[in-house]
């Protein structure tokens, strides 16, 4: 435990030292503050045409969970596909590159040390990210009435989402010591995942049925809606410790080639 | 102590190293000679545990390095031939981390640290980042990197390459200073290097040990260089009479 305390010490340092961080922080708050004003600014003008038009029902349709934050958290998670993989691409790769690999397997640490101290710090830097973009829904909860548990629900999810992000991308930050090569083929991994299940309506229905249950944004719409279903944490966790452990194999494979 | 018996290490069709043995005692510095790519770097990499070796077995301390890999890494400080020094990090700040992944406790971290510092000669750059040191500072970081643990056995992969001669001579002194209940090896292309600071030398051509020897009994007839020539192209004259 100390030794996975220590590498992730210096990893979130390491993060925080480099202006990788700083400019991912920037420019993951900059479109979720664009996409959050964008939509408030879509729900004002929908109520003020649905106050104007005197309609009660699609007035009692209209709620702020449904037209802002599910939507605010979809696409930040969009935004998550191509950030993480540029956090977690130095992991491995730069230890190749800069000689320190050779320090970290010559000490007396275990590779699951290795890889878990490194999930660890670039887990603190996605919960960082994560609630910094807490603050749209506080602002809509002081100044509305959204459900509180509908919002904990979805941002529980992002969360889910980013880390099963942050496994697949020290997965393949171990298997190179090119960063972009490491960075581009997480993110195709996690485009797939995303994107996986667009056939499902047409595959058949064992087919379609699969396809849905491996893609994460199936999963994650049900954490946005509110619905804290143990199949949908169950699929990250699967998600999240698969991935760690092909990372350890893939680490020791480099050890005892 | 290290002892190697028998190492041989295959990258697909090379033989990188084959049947490499050779002992060094506690308290010896052993110089590992040999042109380029001869198999030094191998052999060390081997020795710390960064790769595997395909056949034979080395015993550090007496512990094997495949069966008690965990127990080696603990008594083992190595400086690879690039310092593995982290750009971002301060002198303290890296020795401090490298201090807690050897295992040292937090209440003798300070002290390692600060002895490594006095040691190598890093007091005036302690706050400095690494990358920004000079190559003489990144090469003595490296240095205090290995020994901040106080180990038993030093791999040390050309330890002077690369620096001006005062460099040179401080960094031979701390290590002759560091020699004395340790186990040193050091490899280099720097004969002179070898008369000065070793006991014994290891002369190692195309993968296979050729001289293992004390430097005394070495260089009572001949100087080393003539020992390393002679031995280098031996061993080629050798290899040509048998095809």
């Amino acid at each position: 435990m100390k030794n996975i305390l220590a590498i992730a010490a210096k990893e979130i340092r390491s993060q925080f030292v480099s202006p990788i961080a700083y400019v991912v922080l920037t420019g993951y708050l900059l479109l979720g503050g664009w996409f959050f004003f964008n939509l408030l600014a879509r729900f004002n003008f929908l109520l003020q045409m649905y106050l104007s038009f005197r309609n009660p029902e699609a007035m009692e349709r209209l709620n702020l969970n449904e037209f802002v934050v599910a939507p605010l958290l979809h696409n930040l998670s969009v935004i998550l596909v191509i950030l993480i993989p540029v956090i977690t691409m130095r992991s491995f790769a730069e230890e190749k590159r800069s000689g320190t690999y050779e320090l970290l397997m010559t000490s007396p640490l275990t590779i699951t040390e290795i890889v878990l101290g490194k999930f660890l710090g670039a887990f603190v830097f996605i919960l960082v990210m994560v609630l910094l973009t807490g603050i749209y829904p506080l602002i809509l909860v002081l100044f509305g009435n959204p459900e509180p548990g509908v919002i904990l629900s979805g941002f529980l999810g992002l969360l889910l989402l980013a880390t099963a992000f942050v496994s697949v991308g020290l997965l393949t930050s171990s298997f190179t010591e090119n960063q972009i090569i490491a960075a581009v083929s997480c993110m195709v991994a996690l485009l797939l995942l995303y994107v996986i299940s667009w056939p499902a309506e047409t595959a058949g229905e064992t087919w379609g049925a699969m396809l849905k249950y491996v893609s994460l944004t199936e999963h994650f719409a049900e954490l946005v809606k509110g619905i804290i279903d143990t199949r949908d944490l169950m699929y990250f966790g699967s998600i999240i410790v698969l991935a760690l452990f092909l990372t350890q194999r893939s680490v020791e494979s480099l050890r005892w080639r | 102590m290290i002892e190697v018996r028998n190492l041989s290490k295959r990258y697909g069709d090379l033989l990188a190293i084959d049947r490499v043995s050779f002992t060094a005692q506690k308290g010896e510095i052993v110089g590992f000679l040999g042109p380029n790519a001869a198999g030094k770097t191998t052999t060390m990499r081997i020795i710390t545990g960064f790769i595997p070796a395909t056949g034979g077995t080395v015993k550090v301390e007496g512990f094997d390095i495949f069966e008690e890999a965990h127990e080696v890494r603990k008594r083992t400080g190595y400086l690879p031939e690039n310092p593995p020094l982290y750009a971002d990090m301060t002198v303290t700040s890296y020795l401090e981390f490298v201090g807690r992944i050897k295992g040292l406790s937090r209440a003798a971290l300070p002290g390692a640290v600060d002895r490594a510092v006095q040691r190598c000669g890093l007091t005036e750059v302690t706050r400095r980042v690494l990358g920004h040191l000079s190559k003489g500072f990144r090469q003595r970081v490296g240095l205090a990197q290995a020994l901040i643990h106080e180990p038993d056995v030093l791999v040390l992969d050309e330890p002077t390459i690369g620096l001006d001669p005062r460099q040179i001579r401080d960094i031979r002194s701390l290590v002759k200073q560091l020699a004395g209940e340790r186990t040193v090896i050091l490899s280099t292309h720097i004969l002179q290097e070898v008369v000065q600071i070793c006991q014994k030398v290891v002369i190692i051509n195309e993968g296979r040990v050729v001289v293992e020897d004390q430097i005394a009994k070495l260089t009572r007839e001949m100087t080393l260089e003539e020992v390393f020539m002679r031995a280098i192209s031996g061993s080629a004259a050798a290899e040509e009479a048998t095809a």
